[in-house]
């Protein structure tokens, strides 16, 4: 099965149309990955469908790498 | 036209619902209409979507409770794959002068034609920005333009419709959705045939082209701007008012 980090990997490469080897865990999704503030609305709504997951607003402005995501799907399932 | 496209009009059931309704029906498009709860009025209408040869459904939604609007929009991808056409329709008037005009009367204006265009687009705009296309026609009305005595509550909702309008366009502008209001001025509907004789003479007094118009010259801007032809339009808001009112 596919780990926390290739699965969030695959939603940001197919969002933001980047490669996958972009998606690295320091990677600033804002800055590197060059999203706008609607692709980041639109990311947490597919993190949301493909981890079954409820984000918040407050959860979702911590997030600014790619390891921040990771974290947090996991310390949800935690 | 708009062959294959799925769309939902809201207030669909009667007068420029209804023609809009139709008349995208004509054009190609499977329609759904969300109807407040006239039963009978929506079924005639489904049933000329039908005879069109598209596929039709009617919903009872009211536009102003989230929870209804968003399991509609839900019903309407489960059973369509798809929403490439919203047309927020629905409107009420609880008309009086402003001294007199109770808070219920104004709380529930605005929670049809303003809260209820607000619930739509936002319950429609995720599956249009996965598919990358889309469109949203709002219907205002000239009156949210210029004014009117004995409509404040109306009015400040229609007005309200053309700011959601503009911001809503330029914030998904990127997603390709377009976003455009229509200002319908004096169109002959059963909302309109309530007003009384003097008001609707002197109404037609200030109307250039001196008639009223047909619910089917708005429902044919709305299948213009739901077109392929008008992609590079929105955020516009334009008037189908025998020249009401000219910018």
């Amino acid at each position: 099965m596919a780990t926390t980090l290739e699965r969030v990997q695959k939603i940001i490469s197919e969002k933001l149309d980047v490669a996958i080897e972009e998606v690295t865990l320091e990677a600033s999704i804002r800055e590197d990955l060059d999203a706008d503030s609607l692709d980041v609305v639109d990311l947490i709504m597919d993190l949301e469908d493909e981890f079954g997951l409820s984000i918040s607003e407050e959860a979702a402005e911590k997030i600014t790498i790619v390891k921040d995501i990771v974290t947090f799907v996991d310390g949800q399932k935690a | 036209m708009l062959t294959n496209q799925v769309a939902i009009v809201t207030g669909g059931s009667r007068g420029i619902g209804r023609s809009i309704a139709c008349t995208l029906a004509e054009a190609g498009a499977d329609v759904v209409i969300f109807y407040a709860g006239n039963q009978v009025a929506a079924e005639e209408t489904l049933a000329a979507i039908q005879a069109t040869g598209r596929q039709g459904l009617a919903l009872q939604v009211d536009v102003s409770n989230q929870e209804q609007v968003d399991a509609a929009c839900k019903q309407v991808l489960e059973r369509f794959g798809r929403i490439d056409v919203l047309v927020n329709n629905a409107g009420i008037t609880r008309d009086n002068l402003i001294m007199r005009i109770k808070e219920d009367d104004w709380d529930q204006v605005l929670d049809t034609n303003l809260k209820g265009v607000f619930f739509c687009t936002k319950a429609v705009i995720r599956p249009m920005m996965k598919q990358r296309s889309g469109r949203i026609i709002n219907i205002s009305s000239v009156v949210g333009v210029i004014g009117n005595p004995g409509q404040a509550n109306y009015v400040a909702a229609k007005a309200g419709v053309i700011g959601l309008t503009k911001s809503t366009a330029k914030e998904i502008a990127s997603r390709n959705i377009t976003v455009n209001a229509i200002a319908p001025g004096f169109i002959e509907t059963d909302m309109t045939a309530k007003l009384d004789e003097q008001t609707q003479k002197s109404m037609l007094g200030s109307i250039p082209l001196g008639r009223f118009g047909a619910a089917a010259d708005v429902a044919e801007l709305v299948k213009f701007l739901a077109s392929p032809a008008a992609s590079y339009i929105t955020g516009q808001t334009i008037h189908v008012d025998g020249g009401m009112v000219t910018s």
